[in-house]
């Protein structure tokens, strides 16, 4: 029986695989489709202190394996999060851990101080990456001032794990990893989505009603792998890596780069059952390779 | 919400109906669940390398006799040119049944208005309403005959009108301008429709002049199916809805259209 548990800080995974914000609703929507309780965790969509309806239709655009995507944060609001959603999915026996988005700081620190008076949520992650809102989001991430002190005032009022959640759109992804960290991060996950777009030539207009949007999928694969593999080598807190992990393969990649778990994203949409399938796939991986423990993976990338 | 499926289907016939259309024969391995009109499925197309993302199509018809289930498939892109070049023998991945479905009216005086593809749930919620003791009617529109697909099958089960727009069947024009529609009290209080977003909102319109009952089936562009994603939604009077989980089928009244 090889151990497939793993830690990230004072998180103890059932495995290190879990799913992406926007991509797995709150879990209950993949019940008919998998155990839930068979994930490390899941980060439930992006929570904002009011309501937000999103962007117009169309909010999505299919590429070459990926696809665009311009939801822009709809979300009922932390309220709304904590009376309605949690009581229905607080029984999960998985990590569920609360993704946070804001336009300004004061908007991100009051979701998660509300969501600090819920002590039954384990973590949350703090979104400076969402490349679809007019207002904060991304702005937060792309700047070492700005995320640093997003993280800080969040820091300050939640006392439980705080992932945050890195916009592969920097220049150099490793400062801004190093300003979360030092500003209180428990752990760094990344990447969020490449601003993107695409444009339908044959009527000459932009395919989402906000022009650009966010690129997801196997497409980004290889720039998320080098990004993390950056960053695992730059930080001391565990890094959570996704982009694009569609397969058990794809999944052990990122841990070799030296993500301490992974999160399923895009794949959700085609397959609901992938997340259940990657965690088996890992297992065996592990019994053909002769390790114990899945940590042994972690950063272990061969480089002779 | 009924239980949904991931399943493989085999092909046991594709049947080319126009130079556009066929329609796929799908058999299930043992029983079928209980699928209603209007409910669509998510399905993986394999060897089409730029089709990312599943393809949402509307349940055609349901033999649970068989365990068969029909799809209607317009070849519109790479994807669905590729599923319609599939052969018997091959199998398809299907997440299905997905999203709601036309209720039964509370007359026995409906009528079921399609467009293009769009009349693909038509045929099932024909059947249905038949089974329940419902003479159903049908309006159908095409561009031209040549894409007017399966009008026996319709007509086994109630009378069928037909627009074109070239006139090459039927009353030249869109749907809306058939004798059927021109009289200001019609002798139908139930409307289904589905098609082109355009020609709901037409038929919609003229429902809600004469307070008629109106359930639409929209068609937006869709990536999970299951609520999920967010992709898909459209403006309702309670906000922003997501068309695979609070529809397809919506009463018209609910849409902000």
């Amino acid at each position: 029986m090889v151990d497939l548990s793993v830690n990230i800080g004072d998180l103890n995974l059932k495995n290190p695989v879990m799913t992406a914000s926007g991509t797995f609703g709150y879990g209950v929507e993949y019940q008919d489709f998998i155990d839930i309780n068979s994930l490390g965790g899941i980060i439930v969509k992006g929570t904002t202190g009011s309501p937000r309806e999103g962007n117009p239709y169309p909010r999505m655009a299919e590429t070459p394996q990926g696809m665009l995507n311009a939801v822009g944060l709809q979300n009922k609001g932390v309220d709304a999060f904590i009376n309605e959603i949690w009581p229905k999915i607080r029984t999960f026996d998985t990590n569920i851990i609360v993704n946070v988005s804001g336009s300004t700081i004061e908007e991100y620190v009051e979701t998660a101080e509300k969501l600090a008076l819920v002590p039954d949520i384990v973590g949350i992650e703090l979104n400076i990456s969402c490349p679809n809102v007019k207002e904060g989001g991304m702005a937060f991430g792309t700047s070492c001032s700005s995320a640093r002190q997003v993280t800080r005032a969040v820091r300050n009022v939640f006392p439980r794990h705080l992932m945050v959640k890195l916009s592969p759109n920097v220049t150099d992804i490793v400062e801004i990893a190093k300003e979360v960290e030092d500003a209180g991060a428990d752990s760094i996950s990344l990447v969020n989505t490449f601003l993107g777009m695409a444009i339908d030539a044959e009527t000459r207009r932009p395919l989402l009603s906000t022009i650009t949007g966010g690129l997801s999928g196997p497409c980004i694969k290889p720039i998320a792998l080098r990004m993390v593999w950056q960053v695992a080598d730059a930080v001391k807190v565990p890094v959570v890596g996704m982009g694009g992990i569609s397969s058990a393969s794809d999944a052990i990649e990122f841990l070799l780069a030296g993500a301490s778990a992974i999160q399923v994203g895009t794949a959700n949409f085609i397959n609901p059952s992938i997340s259940q399938e990657i965690v088996n796939g890992i297992a065996d991986y592990l019994v053909r390779h002769n390790f114990n423990s899945v940590t042994e993976l972690i950063g272990a990338l061969e480089l002779d | 919400m009924p239980k949904k499926f991931i399943e493989d289907f085999v092909i046991l016939e594709n049947k080319r109906q126009t130079s556009e259309f066929v329609i796929l024969t799908l058999q299930h391995p043992t029983n079928l669940p209980k699928i209603y009109p209007g409910q669509f499925a998510e399905i993986k197309v394999e060897g089409s390398p730029n089709t990312f993302l599943r393809r949402p199509l509307s349940i055609h018809d349901v033999d649970y006799q068989n365990n068969t289930i029909k799809l209607l498939v317009q070849e519109v892109g790479e994807g669905t040119r590729r599923l319609a070049a599939m052969k018997p023998g091959e199998s398809l991945n299907l997440i299905y049944p997905l999203g709601t479905y036309y209720s039964l009216p509370s007359s026995n005086k409906v009528l079921l208005v399609g467009g293009g593809c769009g009349v693909a749930p038509l045929l099932f919620l024909g059947r249905f309403l038949h089974e329940n003791g419902i003479k159903p009617r049908f309006l159908i529109g095409a561009k031209s005959s040549a894409q007017l697909v399966e009008l026996d099958e319709y007509r086994k089960l109630g009378e069928v009108f037909i627009t074109t727009e070239d006139g090459s069947a039927g009353t030249k024009g869109f749907v809306i301008h058939h004798p059927i529609m021109k009289t200001y009290k019609p002798d139908f209080d139930w409307i289904y429709t589905c098609g082109p977003e355009a020609m709901m909102k037409v038929i919609a319109k003229y429902a809600l002049k004469r307070n008629l009952n109106c359930e639409v089936s929209l068609e937006n562009m869709m990536a999970c199916g299951i609520g999920a994603c967010l992709c898909c939604i459209t403006p309702t009077i309670e906000g922003n809805k997501c068309t695979c989980t609070d529809g397809p089928v919506f009463n018209s009244k609910y849409l902000k259209w």
